[in-house]
């Protein structure tokens, strides 16, 4: 397996709290990883470091290679580490349009090139490409703060793939979506991302959308990882049962299938 | 239309143009002096209206104001440097510096800190200046008499007209290379900042950077000012050019102006300069009322200032864009 993605003794401390601890994983190219964990279990800690908001307390981060532990957020998503976030970071008095311009200006200049005109034709035809490969074309003279939370969510990672990066982290890509739309969202997400074949490591509370779109699942618990499998093992594996999906009803279809619960037992919950 | 000669390109240069004539053929010489310190005091205002858009307001640019004014008085004074081919461009200059340099410090802070922080390095240069005696401390000193190529004259109007013809130019020229950055992709990273810094930060840009080049910017035009009223009134002293009275009647324009279009500094600072000229003659010891009266108006019906005005009158009540010019009250 070639590593795309590498962290080493990972930690991270925040006074006395600790909230990752001696982290240990390689990241193959074109995986889709699963990060999942119970509210505090340290996998929002996880992914601000590899894109440095946070600068571990000691351990490594290597990327394609090269160490990039502690680099600024910027450097490395120059380098080819993008992110979205579990409540959307887009401009919201910009049109969704605009927002994509800017995105696109700042992926495309380099130096004195950010002095080069914002709108150009090119440009903007790229911008209503990617509006309409991400299905919201519709809104593209919507202002940001005007959408509703699944297109604003789809905006948000359609910034953060302007720059055709190697590696997207989506942390919670359909929190404060509703049931209804959740699958539709990661659809058109997931499928986005196949064509460009970037490796995406994302985390997420719902266990139906782990088994359904991912090939590998990184369990956390008070900062460590408990279990690392592919989700047909990992969602039946006792700890994590126990320490992450605990008494959710999706838990319990998980017990049973893991032969820790008698079938139909909290079936109406 | 060419990518250069936009509409508001086209529009600046027809309205400096007409100003430059009018001046020259029409106006009296007091309403000529009234328009070179307004276009004078509008370039700073310039300054200020890039760091609004970008979610920032300064409250001692009067720093930057008197660095360029007594960079101009204190090169003739000291150096017997009048051209102002010579002095001009060293006002913008030293405020840029300084700029530079209280940049890496300003930059990390934002809101009222933004705002208190450059009101507190105006009030040193203020402290530093009335203790100054070779400056002349609280009484200042004159400026001397201004040379273009090398040639002065001792004729006011012929003086005035020069000045005002050079304001005129460098107030266009202002206007259009701001105009042309704020629809940069730098300039897009005014309004992105003022929204979200994260995002800008995690599109690859650095909003430290980002800041730190808006408010160079803002410091060398304020300078730019500031040695503009130097040579206007032949005169300089703490009082009318650093103290925080200055700073505060910047912020006025700007927020009277609107940062809906690059005219709009020098349509309100012009406004602005009327008004008080006016007021004053009407009411001499509450001219204030009348002033604030305005402004407390203008915040209440027109929060994009008086540009948002003169965008619904002219119908041009465009939506915000980056690589556009929209006002904040526009939002």
């Amino acid at each position: 397996m070639t590593a795309i993605l590498e962290a080493s003794g990972l930690n991270k401390t925040f006074g006395a709290v600790t909230a990752a601890k001696d982290i240990n994983i390689a990241v193959a190219r074109d995986e889709i990883v699963g990060i999942i964990g119970a509210n505090g279990a340290g996998k929002t800690t996880f992914v601000n470091m590899v894109t440095g908001w946070l600068t571990p307390t000691s351990g490594a981060i290597r990327f394609d290679g090269r160490d990039i532990t502690g680099l600024a957020p910027r450097r490395i998503t120059r380098l080819g580490i993008c992110r979205s976030f579990q409540v959307a970071q887009v401009f919201m008095t910009a049109t969704v349009f605009d927002n994509l311009m800017i995105a696109l200006g700042i992926a495309d200049s380099h130096g004195l090139a950010v002095l080069k005109p914002l709108r150009l034709a090119e440009r903007e035809a790229r911008a209503d490409a990617i509006l309409r490969r991400y299905r919201i074309h519709e809104y593209r003279d919507q202002v940001a703060s005007t959408l509703p939370q699944g297109i604003r969510k789809l905006l948000d990672i359609a910034m953060a793939m302007v720059a055709e990066p190697k590696i997207l982290l989506l942390d919670e890509p359909t929190s404060g979506i509703s049931v209804e739309e959740k699958f539709g969202l990661m659809d058109i997400v997931m499928s986005a991302l196949k064509e460009d074949g970037v490796t995406v490591l994302f985390v997420e509370h719902d266990m139906e959308i782990v088994e359904r779109y991912v090939g590998r699942v990184l369990a956390f618990y008070q900062g460590e990882i408990i279990c690392d499998a592919p989700p047909a093992q990992a969602l039946i594996d006792p700890k994590v049962i126990e320490f992450v999906i605990g008494d959710e009803p999706q838990g319990q279809a998980m017990r049973e299938r893991a032969g820790l619960a008698p079938a139909g037992e909290g079936s109406d919950a | 239309m060419t990518q250069f000669m936009d509409r508001t390109v086209i529009g600046l240069t027809l309205g400096f143009a007409l100003v430059a004539l009018l001046g020259v053929f029409v106006l009296p010489d007091w309403l000529m002096s009234q328009v070179l310190i307004a276009f004078s005091r509008a370039l700073a205002v310039l300054g200020l209206v890039v760091l609004w858009r970008t979610g920032l307001i300064s409250f001692g640019h009067a720093l930057y104001f008197g660095l360029g004014a007594y960079t101009v008085a204190m090169l003739g004074k000291d150096l017997g440097v009048t051209e102002v081919l010579i002095t001009l461009p060293a006002a913008g200059l030293v405020a840029a510096v300084v700029g530079f340099a209280l940049g890496f410090i300003i930059r990390k802070y934002r809101e009222i800190f933004f705002a208190m922080l450059n009101l507190a390095f105006s009030m040193v240069l203020f402290g530093i200046l009335v203790k100054t005696e070779a400056l002349g401390s609280t009484d200042g000193f004159s400026v001397e008499q201004p040379t273009l190529f090398g040639i002065g004259t001792e004729d006011s109007t012929v003086k005035l007209t020069v000045l005002f013809l050079a304001v005129c130019t460098v107030g266009w020229l202002s206007a259009v290379l701001v105009h042309r950055y704020l629809g940069s992709v730098l300039g897009s990273l005014t309004t992105a900042v003022r929204d979200n810094e994260i995002r800008v930060e995690y599109l690859g840009y650095s909003v430290a950077q980002a800041i730190h080049g808006k408010y160079v910017m803002s410091a060398a035009l304020t300078g730019l000012a500031g040695g503009f009223t130097a040579l206007a009134l032949g005169q300089v002293d703490p009082e009318s050019m650093v103290n925080w009275t200055v700073s505060g009647e910047l912020v006025f324009v700007t927020v009277l102006s609107g940062p809906g279009s690059v005219a709009a500094p020098f349509i309100g600072s012009l406004l602005f300069e009327l008004l008080r000229t006016y007021a004053f003659e009407l009411v001499p010891y509450a001219w204030q009322l009348i002033v604030g009266g305005t402004l407390l108006a203008v915040i209440f019906f027109l929060p994009g200032g008086l540009w948002s005005l003169i965008s619904k009158l002219g119908g041009r009540d465009r939506a915000a864009q980056p690589g556009g010019n929209r006002g904040e009250g526009e939002r």
